[in-house]
């Protein structure tokens, strides 16, 4: 693929953030935790299904915002393998993969309909973040049910 | 120890320490939970008791705790006459309510209720049961009513019925496992002990096993902890009663038993416990009901800062 087919699909950002190595079809989602389009002026375009050096993945660019640490760690619940780029003046200026938290606070809702943070109580959802040879648990600090399927199906 | 201020929401915040500091206090509390001393630890304190759910045992021993160490007791009374009905959410009734007292003892059908009550108050709140979530001051009872009647170290214990659903069970193996127990399960295998609970009340330090039948497990423990099995977890009222019929102890079942075996049931119960047993000395379950008593009355004298 040429540079100007590669420039036609998605265009480079001059400032803000490109989220990269997003499992494959999660884009969408990873939108929704972080609040996008909503939470930013600036444009955000979305590549579903490219191809990387290890198969598909997708890609985020947010252009004019710079996304901070733990804003950005909360994705990986859903996108372990992403990479944070920050870009300044159309150059990488810091990289780093996402962390996955260990608590995550009004991301994700209690999959047990009986919890107290499924009611209309004035408090947000909060979970317990580890990492197990099976993959990601979270455990509601309310109820202690643990969500360690289809986190994205939770969001909130 | 500090307690002092404490909320008392989960068996988990507990440490085996801890648990031991609270029995020993209960302990002392006995002479006045009978009536036998009088006390004004807790004159001029006043504790609110908020209950969304129904409860006889839990509600009357915490009601006789406070009144028993000379405070007061408020009661939320009935639900329908409250601005709950007005559709109040339980943050802002706990806002209210904590300026009124000086502790609150919450039953609430939601789980989770409590840890979200003790987010809103400045006033200590005593979980009595959230939903099928936690209910610590049963388990604290169970442990002394073991401590008392029979031993905590060393213990062999069976607990036989529904052992899937049941909130009270699982605590207590949780706690039971901080003092290295040998706990057999005894269940029908459509309400057996999840998998999950097995593997970390074993990771924390118990002893298991499962077996099929009360008789075949009788012989080798000290403490026989009966639950009640509900009839709406079978959907053929035909397999119920097979099932109730063989978790059933009459005084034949316990004709190989310890002569020192103490039977325990967190009550009600239905027919699981023939009645004829009510007067042999392995009974402990009408004492175990009043046990609840002195251990609410070390909770409350201890989040109160009356005792340390």
């Amino acid at each position: 693929m040429s540079d100007i087919e590669t420039e036609l699909r998605v265009r480079r950002i001059e400032n803000g953030t490109v989220i990269d190595h997003i499992t494959a079809g999660k884009a969408l989602n990873v939108l929704k935790i972080l609040g996008l389009p909503d939470s930013s002026h600036g444009v955000v375009s979305v590549l579903i299904n490219s191809y990387g050096k290890y198969g598909k993945k997708d890609v985020v660019k947010i252009e004019n915002r710079e996304l901070k640490g733990e804003e950005v760690d909360r994705i990986a619940l859903i996108a372990p393998n992403a990479t944070i780029n920050i870009i300044r003046n159309f150059n990488v200026t810091r990289k780093n993969k996402v962390q996955i938290p260990s608590f995550v606070e009004g991301v994700v809702g209690c999959i047990n309909p009986n919890c107290i943070s499924n009611s209309n109580e004035p408090i947000t959802s909060k979970f317990k973040v580890t990492t197990e040879d099976t993959g990601l648990k979270l455990r509601c600090s309310y109820c202690g049910r643990v969500i360690s399927e289809n986190i994205a199906e939770q969001l909130l | 120890m500090k307690f002092k201020d404490n909320h008392i929401i989960s068996k988990k915040d507990f440490s085996r320490e801890m648990i031991d500091h609270i029995l020993n206090a209960a302990e002392k509390m006995e002479p006045i939970a009978r009536g036998e001393q009088r006390s004004d630890l807790l004159s001029g304190k006043i504790l609110a008791i908020l209950f969304f759910e129904p409860s006889t045992r839990t509600r009357m021993s915490f009601e006789t705790a406070m009144l028993r160490l000379g405070g007061d007791v408020l009661n939320l009374g009935s639900i329908d006459a409250s601005s709950i009905a007005k559709g109040e959410t339980l943050a802002d009734t706990i806002r209210v309510v904590d300026g009124y007292v000086d502790a609150i003892v919450l039953r609430h059908p939601k789980e989770g209720a409590a840890l979200l009550a003790s987010e809103f108050s400045s006033v200590p709140i005593l979980n009595a049961g959230d939903g099928a979530g936690q209910h610590p001051t049963q388990t604290l009872l169970d442990l002394y009513t073991i401590k008392r009647e029979s031993h905590l170290e060393g213990l062999k214990i069976a607990l036989a019925g529904d052992l899937k659903y049941g909130r009270t069970v699982h605590s207590l193996c949780y706690a039971l496992s901080l003092y290295g127990a040998q706990i057999t399960l005894i269940s029908p295998k459509e309400l057996r002990m999840p998998e999950e609970i097995i593997n970390d009340i074993t990771a924390k330090g118990a002893k298991i096993t499962e077996c099929d039948s009360i008789e075949e497990a009788i012989s080798d423990v000290d403490v026989l902890y009966m639950t009640r099995i509900q009839k709406e977890r079978f959907p053929d009222p035909a397999e119920y009663h097979k099932v109730a019929n063989k978790l059933k102890i009459t005084p034949e079942t316990l004709k190989n038993a310890k002569q020192e075996l103490k039977i325990m049931h967190p009550l009600p119960r239905v027919n699981e416990i023939d009645t004829r047993i009510d007067d042999t000395p392995h009974a402990c379950y009408f004492k175990q009901a009043f046990y609840g008593v002195p251990v609410r009355m070390a909770l409350l004298g201890l989040v109160l800062g009356a005792i340390e």
